[in-house]
């Protein structure tokens, strides 16, 4: 969905707006600390995972979630160092 | 190794746009090619991630970073748009006392070696959250509405400014910017509010930048977006654009926001030259 195309059309923006207040607010009444656990777990075992190959700095494993109204999707991003051996 | 430039935008009084302002201006200079990140200090009342339309990808806050709970690196949530702007959210807690005066202090000190400018979100009051938020502060941008008690509360912030930040235990004094928002252009013209150079004469503060009343903010934050992405054209993201390129430094006369002539009112001014 582009955000952007919806946005020029008259009073669509509001409904933009409940759809984004009826996912945030969910999460919010059921948040229970789970996600921050889960995430940072699994930031852990992806660590020691890719430290067994590559030797990295703990910051650059990054994990980002997005919620969406139906499914959570999970972002992995790390940063390998630039001078490795080849 | 960056050396950021810390910014708090203050108000005192509530609902002035310190959120709107703070989301516009971070946004703005991200554009503009820096590496920014935006602090919310409003621990306990966070919309700082709605307005820049975060809000799906917070997991980490700003508390769980002072306890030790999470890293910086994991805690900020990276803008879908600029991957050059960064937002640190506020808990959502009720403990007032959750945050720390160590905790903030090692945090922005840490934020500080990321990034080329921190802007730091106030909460409305003055109380704890208030004065951590310009604790560290090299510069304010504190936000008024053209009206009797906005004005008010911004002197008492100036007073705190001068007295309880670091800048001001060590001596120096805390460069300070105006912001006016909300300006209603056709309350100007019947002289019914304030006008800017009255604000700026009662607070003695240099003025960089009046945001006229626009409904393009309200639209803006309904599908999260700073004013100053959502529109460019519009006129409160020009006002703001406008302030980001005098915080840069840049030497440029203030534009006072005017109504636009209306079709007739072009007309006669057309058929009186
Ligand atoms: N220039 C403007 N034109 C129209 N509406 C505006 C403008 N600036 C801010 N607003 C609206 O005013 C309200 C308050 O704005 P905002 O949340 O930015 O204020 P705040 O100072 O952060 O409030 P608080 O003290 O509660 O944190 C919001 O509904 C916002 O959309
Ligand atoms: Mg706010």
């Amino acid at each position: 969905m582009n955000l952007l195309s919806l946005f020029g059309k008259r009073g669509e923006s509001a409904s933009v707006a409940k759809n984004r207040l009826q996912i945030l607010l969910a999460h919010e009444r059921a948040d229970d600390g789970s996600d921050a656990v889960l995430i940072s777990s699994l930031r852990e075992d992806i660590l020691a995972v890719v430290a067994k190959r590559v030797a990295i700095d703990p910051d650059s494993v990054r994990l980002e979630m997005d919620r969406t109204g139906d499914v959570t999707t999970l972002g992995i991003d790390i940063e390998l160092p630039s001078a490795r051996a080849s | 190794m960056s050396n950021a430039t810390v910014v708090v935008v203050t108000s005192g009084k509530g609902g002035v746009g310190k959120t709107t302002t703070t989301a516009a201006i971070a946004s703005a200079l991200a554009k503009e090619g820096y590496q920014v990140c935006a602090i919310d200090f409003d621990v306990g009342l966070r919309n700082l991630d709605l307005i820049m339309g975060a809000e799906r990808r917070v997991v980490f806050d700003l508390v769980n970073v002072v306890r030790g709970e999470a890293s910086i690196k994991q805690a900020l949530v990276r803008d879908k748009k600029l991957n050059n702007l960064y937002l640190l959210p506020a808990s959502q807690t009720r403990d007032k006392d959750a945050l720390t005066e160590e905790g903030v202090a090692s945090v922005i000190s840490e934020l500080r070696m990321y990034f080329d400018w921190v802007i730091c979100d106030s909460p409305a009051g003055i109380e704890r959250g208030a004065t951590l938020a310009m604790r560290h502060a090299d510069e304010a941008i504190i936000v008024s509405n053209p009206e009797v008690s906005s004005v008010r509360d911004c002197d008492r912030i100036i007073g705190l400014l001068d007295a309880k930040t670091k800048i001001a235990e060590d001596g120096g004094r805390m460069p300070k910017h105006l912001m006016i928002t909300r300006y209603d252009t056709e309350r100007a013209k019947t002289g019914d509010m304030l006008a800017t150079d009255d604000v700026v004469d009662i607070l003695s503060v240099p003025l960089i930048g009046v945001v006229p009343e626009s409904k393009d903010v309200l639209k803006a934050s309904n599908v999260g977006l700073p004013i100053t992405l959502s529109d460019e054209n519009s006129p409160a993201a020009k006002a703001y654009t406008e302030a980001v390129r005098r915080l840069l430094g840049e030497n440029i006369p203030v534009t006072i926001p005017e109504e636009k002539r209306s079709l007739l009112g072009k007309f006669f001014k057309g058929r009186a030259a």
